[in-house]
């Protein structure tokens, strides 16, 4: 295929259909899973390093066992268990027909948040322990060591290593594919298949990937030297 | 919950006819193994020669060992293999392009380079990292004795840095042997695709599943302890890190 065979023609058809659905369908996912694996993945965090022993392994074998397995499986599992949760949890009697969003949400933030829990951890790892004695000597408890001094610095030490993690997560939502769903790479293949435009679709992909990823890493880089704590 | 478990299932035979559902996941692990070993060399020897693009003296290499790294990382694997597996033959020379399409395990072949490349970006920058975490002076008393600049890296420097990055290096191991299973969209019967077959076959979605988990857990486990073990074989005496 030369340059001239290339057709601008079918990118541009298809660019509603590849934002308006694809971008915001990958976009909102990223965004929430975030969220939602941070928070989950503090909580991971703060079991391990203070759940008592049960819980504390527990936690550590959800995030290691999470870390061993490639999403892909993960995806498929979650695809096919989802339906069988739903039941268990509403107690119907066959199993639950839930929302393709609400189940990939659901998967994306339980496998992130063991990623986002060792970050948190190495975080917390990395406040000097005369943080905690000092809060304790002023009378404050645990939760209020944690919750208004230690953590505070932990996300402002690790927002870079988070959001980089959140490009990752970017990039992952590309795995959709595997469940056909539409997000922006599911889109592009679907336009990609339908006009049998495979070429133009997975280039076109690439480079919005690249310049996504690439713009908000160099983001990343400048956030890192501004918020940098002076120690 | 209402299901139908059926654990001697991985005795049956497939319909495929060639073996057990146990002897066709078995097949599959191997070739994920395979897939992800040769991957692996890939990854190491282009990261090795990225990395020090990035970090020798010399404006070109540079520029080439932060382009290569950029877009590599930038790029989302599964994007990376379809650009590989269909673009490449169509965008190269008619004849070349069609070889590639008349490869008989095209998806292998295109899993291991796409794979390894996409590795090699992330190696290139752990080795940067090591290099980077050495104390200065090794590179000055590298001088000092009259080596050149290539001479310090080959003797001194990357030696050194190798061992610092030995943990590291471990979770890419596991995340390259993870990034097989995304091959799957290629065509590469991997353990995660042999799964998904078993599961289409015999309707026995969690016991295939669970034996593709139970699969994984045992090679990266077996990856990082045997990592673990070379850590502590090349440990320099003396030198704690």
């Amino acid at each position: 295929m030369t340059v001239s065979e290339f057709d601008w023609g079918v990118i541009r058809q298809s660019l509603p259909y590849l934002f308006l659905e694809g971008m915001r369908f990958t976009l909102t996912l990223t965004a929430l899973a975030a969220l939602g694996g941070v928070v989950l993945g503090t909580g991971l965090a703060l079991l391990r390093l203070a759940g008592g022993p049960v819980l504390s392994r527990i936690a550590t074998l959800y995030v290691n066992g999470m870390r061993t397995l490639p999403l892909v499986l993960v995806i498929f599992w979650f695809y096919f268990l989802v339906p069988y949760l739903g039941q268990w949890v509403t107690g119907a009697d066959r199993p639950v027909k839930v929302g393709a969003f609400a189940s990939t949400l659901l998967t994306f933030t339980l496998f992130e948040a063991a990623y986002f829990s060792e970050i948190i951890r190495a975080g917390i790892g990395s406040i000097p322990r005369g943080q905690m004695s000092a809060g304790f000597a002023l009378g404050l408890t645990y939760r209020q060591v944690m919750g208004s001094v230690i953590l505070p610095q932990v996300f402002r030490v690790m927002l870079p290593v988070l959001l980089t993690q959140t490009i990752v997560l970017f990039q992952d939502t590309s795995l959709c594919y595997v469940i056909s769903l539409t997000d922006f790479m599911g889109a592009a293949s679907k336009v990609a298949q339908r006009d049998g435009r495979l070429v133009e679709m997975y280039v076109f992909a690439a480079v919005v990937f690249f310049a996504i990823s690439f713009a908000a890493s160099q983001g990343v880089k400048r956030l890192q030297s501004r918020i940098a704590i002076i120690r | 919950m209402s299901y139908n478990w059926n654990w001697p299932i991985f005795w049956a035979q497939s319909p495929e006819g060639t073996g057990t559902y146990l002897a066709i996941l078995l097949r599959g692990l191997l070739t994920t193994i395979e897939v992800a070993a040769l991957a692996w060399c890939i990854a190491l020897g282009a990261g090795v020669v990225i990395g020090l693009c990035r970090v020798l003296p010399g404006r070109v290499n540079r520029a080439i060992g932060t382009a290569w790294v950029e877009l590599f990382r930038n790029v989302p694997l599964l994007v990376q293999l379809f650009l590989w597996y269909f673009v490449l033959p169509e965008v190269v020379p008619e004849r070349f392009g069609d070889w590639l399409k008349s490869l008989q395990d095209a998806p292998f072949v295109i899993a291991v380079v796409g794979i390894g490349l996409f590795t090699s970006a992330r190696v290139a920058e752990q080795l940067r990292a090591g290099l980077g975490a050495l104390p200065r002076g090794q590179f000055a008393a590298g001088t000092a004795l009259g080596l050149t600049t290539l001479q310090t890296y080959r003797y001194v420097l990357l030696p050194m840095a190798f061992r610092i990055i030995l943990p590291p290096l471990t979770g890419e191991l596991v995340s390259i042997i993870k990034n097989t299973s995304v091959a799957l969209t290629i065509g590469l019967l991997e353990l995660t695709a042999r799964a998904r077959a078993m599961q289409e076959f015999s309707f026995q979605v969690f016991e295939a599943f669970t034996a593709a988990t139970i699969g994984y857990v045992v090679i990266n486990l077996i990856a990082t302890l045997a990592m673990q073990w070379l850590e502590r074989r090349t440990r320099v005496p003396g030198y704690v890190t």
